[in-house]
């Protein structure tokens, strides 16, 4: 069973009810995934539907504050305004394939779910969305948006009324209705062969953005920065590079407030190994093994566990995991509007925030930042934050009346 | 050595009975009254009790399940507590005992651990929802040894070879889940639930267990000789939190 796992982490932790579904989503993934007839369609919907290759960035202003060479790949400039689109199109093209009428999926900050009614929309699918009641209230423009594209949005209130029980859910949902219905799961985990699935389709930013920086600077770049939730943005990005043994792979979790006991959502770096959600990888949990519950001014990135690949990069050392915290990601969120014309979402920002808050170290380095989304559905959430009397000085900076 | 929960089981056929197996998350409806409530499920008759390891994340369970087990989670059971408290009171049940939960807990207590304690506390039989065939193999070798089984958990969309998977080398009990849902009560069984039923019982030489969605007594007339044993436990957690006791929503079912 070794395929089903990267390196310790992976599996398939489900109810038996659910392995036929996983089962015939295995085969489907052996049989349709590599046909040329599926990967020429993804392809063309990838340039035609979603605007790839996506650009990238020099930012030169940021480059001379900090010393550091500073390139992002704008996975915000994709259809929708993230990097979810790739791969909700990818399982959207699969499932009409594989004969189902309906994609269910949930959840974060909103993005994965509006990529998902989008795909839906396209390919004439219905499209159901499970969603933390606390992130309904938090991401309520995309909640709209999702409902404008056609889907049904089920706020779930049981639990910590975030990501992660809206995935309980959405499982839960995903036993009923198997037979008419795939999981368009959200990120890169979950059970096999979701983690391989969603990496294949993500992959494509890392290719491109390797491609992009060769042609430009005629060289690979010394770091490949990415955040880190669930983790599909980053796999994506680190995918290609993995064989490049020069290029450092800094995957940045969310530290939350940072205070000590804060629910942060960064298992990477202060978690344990166990069995969640369909998968061993690592996670916030008590010593008991119930789950914590995790915190981040990005919804995108509130989770208590992780991508098991990302588990085993760390465990194989080919990859680090960083952590930042809101503030820093709220500074650097304020700082690449500022000084780039780049509003990025939050999730993206603590990513950047790795860069500002380590450029002593960086002096001189090339960095390419996955720049995973844009910020529009982070406004409210930003505006609140700088209200806090803790970001007073952040607010400062903005002038008006912020 | 056969399986305590196949002799309680085969004992209530025997009499013409289907086998009871009720099911009570640990420490519900307090951590007091749960050890009264499960001696009164031990008096009435039940065949096997089912005791819920509560988990934060229970992806298989309904509504119903799920909040019982949050609450006691909140009243601090844990695996440490449910399984000193069995050992104290072991050689006290005539009914086999079994555990029903997730892996993640018993993982993070320790699989040797937790095998050992579990065999001294009096424990025939493990339940756990998130652990399909593919991933089983290690507990499996750990229960053995501490003659435990590994209850398989099979439903309405479980194939024959499936199946013959979970029977090679099974004992206890197979569990047959009777939809394609997660536990709670409904008033109406799946029409395709007898020839499910029927497959099961070819392919498994031990007794097979229906659950999820009994409601009523009536319910396991229907099923008369189509399976060995019936497992309520959403029904119960219900009655009890209406103010009532087990020994009296057993009653009806004997």
């Amino acid at each position: 069973m070794q395929d089903r796992y990267f390196g310790d982490y992976g599996g398939q932790f489900v109810p038996e009810l659910l392995m036929p579904p996983l089962l015939e989503l295995e085969r489907a993934v052996k049989e349709i995934l590599p046909s040329p007839e599926f990967q020429q369609e993804f392809k063309d919907m990838l340039r035609d539907c979603v605007g790839r290759p996506s650009a990238m960035t020099h930012c030169p202003n940021l480059s001379r504050d900090t010393g550091v060479d500073l390139w992002l790949k704008r996975e915000d400039l994709n259809h929708t305004g993230a990097h979810k689109i790739n791969n909700t199109l990818g399982q959207a093209l699969l499932t009409r394939r594989m004969g189902k009428k309906t994609l269910l999926t949930e959840t974060g900050a909103g993005m994965n779910g509006v990529a998902t009614a989008t795909a839906a929309a396209m390919l004439d699918l219905d499209c159901v969305v499970y969603m933390g009641a606390k992130d309904v209230e938090r991401q309520s423009v995309n909640v709209r948006r999702m409902e404008i594209l056609g889907a049904r949005v089920v706020p779930v209130t049981s639990g910590t009324q975030t990501l992660k029980d809206a995935i309980n859910e959405a499982l839960r949902y995903w036993i009923a209705t198997q037979k008419t219905t795939h999981y368009c799961f959200g990120t890169a985990a979950g059970p096999h062969p979701f983690p391989y699935l969603v990496r294949e389709f993500q992959a494509v930013v890392g290719r491109e953005a390797r491609q992009q920086f060769l042609d430009r600077n005629g060289r690979l770049p010394h770091i490949v920065c990415a955040c880190v939730g669930g983790g599909s943005n980053a796999i994506g990005a680190f995918h290609a590079f993995i064989p490049d043994g020069s290029v450092r792979l800094v995957g940045v979790e969310a530290a939350g407030t940072g205070e000590p006991g804060c629910y942060n959502s960064a298992p990477l770096n202060l978690g344990t190994d166990g069995v969640l959600h369909g998968m061993k990888t690592r996670l916030l949990q008590t010593p008991e093994g119930q789950i914590l519950p995790s915190h981040s001014i990005s919804a995108g990135l509130d989770y208590p566990g992780v991508g098991p690949e990302h588990s085993h990069l760390q465990a194989i050392h080919r990859a680090e995991y960083a952590c930042i915290n809101d503030e820093q990601a709220l500074s650097a969120f304020l700082t690449l509007s500022r000084r780039e014309g780049i509003i990025p979402a939050l999730e993206s920002a603590h990513a950047v925030a790795w860069i500002l808050e380590n450029a002593a170290a960086l002096q001189g380095q090339s960095v390419l930042v996955n720049l995973s989304g844009r910020g529009d559905k982070d406004m409210d959430i930003v505006e609140e934050a700088l209200r806090d009397p803790a970001f007073a000085h952040l607010a400062a900076t903005l002038g008006g009346d912020a | 050595m056969t399986s305590p929960m196949t002799l309680r089981i085969r004992e209530a056929n025997k009499a013409g009975k289907t086998a009871l197996i009720p099911f009570l998350p640990a420490g519900f409806p307090s951590r007091d009254r749960f050890w009264d409530e499960l001696e009164q499920l031990d008096r009435a008759g039940a065949a096997v009790i089912e005791i819920g390891m509560p988990f934060s994340d229970p992806v298989a369970d309904g509504p119903v399940v799920a909040k019982a087990s949050l609450e006691c989670l909140a009243d601090n059971v844990n695996l440490e507590w449910i399984l000193s408290e069995l050992k104290a009171r072991k050689g006290t049940f005539r009914a086999a005992l079994l555990l029903m939960g997730y892996l993640n807990p018993v993982l993070q207590y320790g699989l040797e651990r937790f095998a050992h304690d579990a065999g001294q506390a009096g424990i025939s039989g493990l339940i756990l929802a998130d652990l399909p065939y593919e991933e089983s193999a290690s507990i499996k070798a750990a229960l053995k040894s501490h003659h435990i089984s590994l209850v398989p958990l099979v439903g309405l969309n479980t194939s024959p070879e499936r199946m013959a998977l979970y029977a090679d080398g099974a004992d206890g009990f197979a569990y047959f889940v009777s939809v394609l849902g997660t536990t709670g009560q409904r008033d109406t069984l799946p029409e395709q639930i007898r020839e499910k039923l029927a497959q099961a019982r070819d392919i498994f030489d031990i007794p097979i267990a229906l659950g999820f969605g009994l409601r009523h007594p009536d319910q396991l007339r229907e099923l008369d000789g189509l399976c060995h044993a019936a497992v309520f436990g959403s029904a119960l957690i219900t009655h009890i939190c209406n103010g009532g006791t087990s020994e009296e929503f057993m009653k009806p079912w004997l």
